[in-house]
């Protein structure tokens, strides 16, 4: 009863974010209404007993991913004003072909949700040790260890791609 | 539906309770500064003094609220509240107590206790920025979007540093779970074989809570007063609670994880617990009055090449320990 009340207000909010980060005309404030998505998809992870999930999204993205990007906008935002719209109308095609991507994307995530007969089984009370830090230790490094490595390969070729590119020009220290 | 109104009347306790301490503490650290400038600090109001913090509470109600030209009308106001709410919400998973039996049941003195329970805090506590990185930019003045930006990069860099240096207390415990980790501590204190971590840490917290020599988001003289420039009253207030409403989570975090938590000797464990933060909440006024504020180069210099590097080896070190122990 109660985590209904909770999934739904958490949903409702996530919602709102998401269209938040659309409609804002200001970067901050779709900055912002991202934080408030994304706060509030750890809500729905904490309900689907995902409670490491759950913190690392609000940790890593809402806490440090979205204060640099915060970061970065005000300070290229800082003393422009925001851009007026004058060319609403020659985005017309990139309207539609958003919308049809859009539309694809409903289409397939539909697909995936009404066909999975997990929704059902996950909803009981105990669902043992899911979700715990043991439990995604154990699997990230055990089932899933080779797209972890992987992962961090990828890591390590950013950070050297970030040295490389931030480096001064000309400059043979 | 027990259980909600425990948790409802827990929470009214806490944030009541952090309240009041904040306006003690404020009046602690002028007559304490005081002592350590050789004047004799607030002793007007009340005897002694003792009711300075009433008339600092009545002054900031009082006063005129500002809101600059050319604000972010919305985000200059919610900005104050994200900060408060985040550290106040912060505190709810630190065990300040054994667990209270009480009308037959049994009340853990923590509001939650979530198996990821030092995650969580760090979560939350990683939330507490977006009040002054954006009370820095919706201000419309340079001076609060530099201590804004400062504040951001600060944080940021300070946080792994405190993240990794606690890992070591988490491998040691093995758990996550404060209340584990604070029965972990039953006989010996993490402060003694988690000594590098427990320095890492308390460097750490200093930064983390914009306190001196740390304090550079609100360096007076280079930014006025850094991200809080244009607020004036209340919401000049809420920043200022949520400031020492940090310093309490962090010194209450840094005695769970390191100090034994509750755990201690004749008297009650709540005392005990109380005791250490305020030994603590000491130390950071201590620390304000005898060193000067870092230079901001040298301030991400040894956030990064020092304390980042020695926390890893500190993590790698304990792991290896506790392997070969097993």
């Amino acid at each position: 009863m109660l985590s209904s009340v909770v999934f739904w207000l958490a949903a409702a909010v996530a919602i709102v974010g998401a269209g938040g980060v659309l409609l804002a005309r200001n970067p901050v404030h779709s900055a912002l209404s991202l934080v408030v998505n994304l706060a509030a998809l750890g809500v729905l992870f904490l309900l689907l007993h995902a409670e490491f999930l759950a913190v690392v999204e609000i940790l890593v993205y809402a806490g440090a991913v979205m204060v640099l990007f915060l970061f970065v906008v005000t300070l290229l935002m800082a003393g422009t004003k925001t851009p007026k719209e004058e060319h609403r109308f020659r985005l017309a095609y990139q309207f539609l072909l958003a919308g049809l991507f859009g539309f694809i994307l409903l289409v397939l995530v539909a697909h995936v949700m009404l066909g999975a007969d997990w929704i059902s089984s996950l909803a009981g009370p105990n669902v043992g040790s899911f979700g715990s830090i043991a439990a995604f230790g154990t699997a990230l490094f055990t089932q899933y260890l080779l797209p972890f490595e992987l992962t961090a390969v990828v890591l390590l070729v950013a950070v050297i791609g970030v040295i490389v590119l931030g480096r001064e020009h000309g400059a043979n220290r | 539906m027990a259980t909600v109104i425990i948790i409802l009347v827990k929470g009214l306790v806490l944030a009541i309770l952090l309240l009041s301490v904040f306006g003690i503490m404020t009046l602690t650290e002028r007559k304490v500064l005081g002592r350590f400038q050789f004047r004799p600090g607030p002793n007007r109001v009340g005897p002694g003094g003792s009711l300075q913090f009433v008339a600092d509470g009545l002054k900031l109600l009082l006063k005129e609220e500002i809101i600059p030209t050319g604000a972010d009308r919305f985000v200059y106001l919610i900005a104050p509240l994200i900060s408060l709410v985040a550290a106040l919400f912060a505190f709810a998973v630190i065990p300040w107590g054994p667990p209270l039996h009480i009308f037959g049941q049994t009340v853990p003195m923590e509001i939650g206790g979530p198996n990821v329970g030092i995650l969580f805090l760090f979560a939350i506590t990683s939330l507490g920025v977006y009040g002054l990185i954006l009370a820095g930019w919706s201000s419309h003045n340079k001076y609060s979007l530099l201590g804004g930006l400062r504040s951001t990069a600060q944080i940021i860099s300070y946080e792994l540093a405190m993240g990794l240096s606690v890992t070591g207390v988490l491998i040691a415990a093995g758990s996550a779970d404060l209340n584990n980790i604070v029965s972990a501590q039953r006989n010996l204190w993490f402060v003694g074989p988690q000594i590098v971590g427990f320095v890492i840490y308390v460097i750490c917290m200093v930064a983390e809570t914009n306190r001196a020599p740390f304090d550079l988001p609100e360096a007076e003289n280079e930014l006025v007063a850094g991200y809080h420039t244009e607020y004036s009253g209340m919401k000049w207030a809420m920043f200022m609670m949520a400031e020492y409403i940090n310093m309490i989570t962090v010194s209450s975090l840094a005695t769970t994880l390191f100090l034994g938590g509750w755990h201690g000797p004749w008297l009650p464990p709540e005392i005990w617990f109380v005791i250490k933060i305020a030994l603590f909440m000491f130390f950071f006024i201590w620390l304000r009055a005898t060193l000067p504020r870092l230079r901001y180069d040298r301030l991400m210099a040894f956030g990064w090449k020092v304390l980042l590097p020695v926390a890893l080896l500190n993590t790698l070190a304990t792991a290896v320990w506790v392997a070969i122990a097993r």
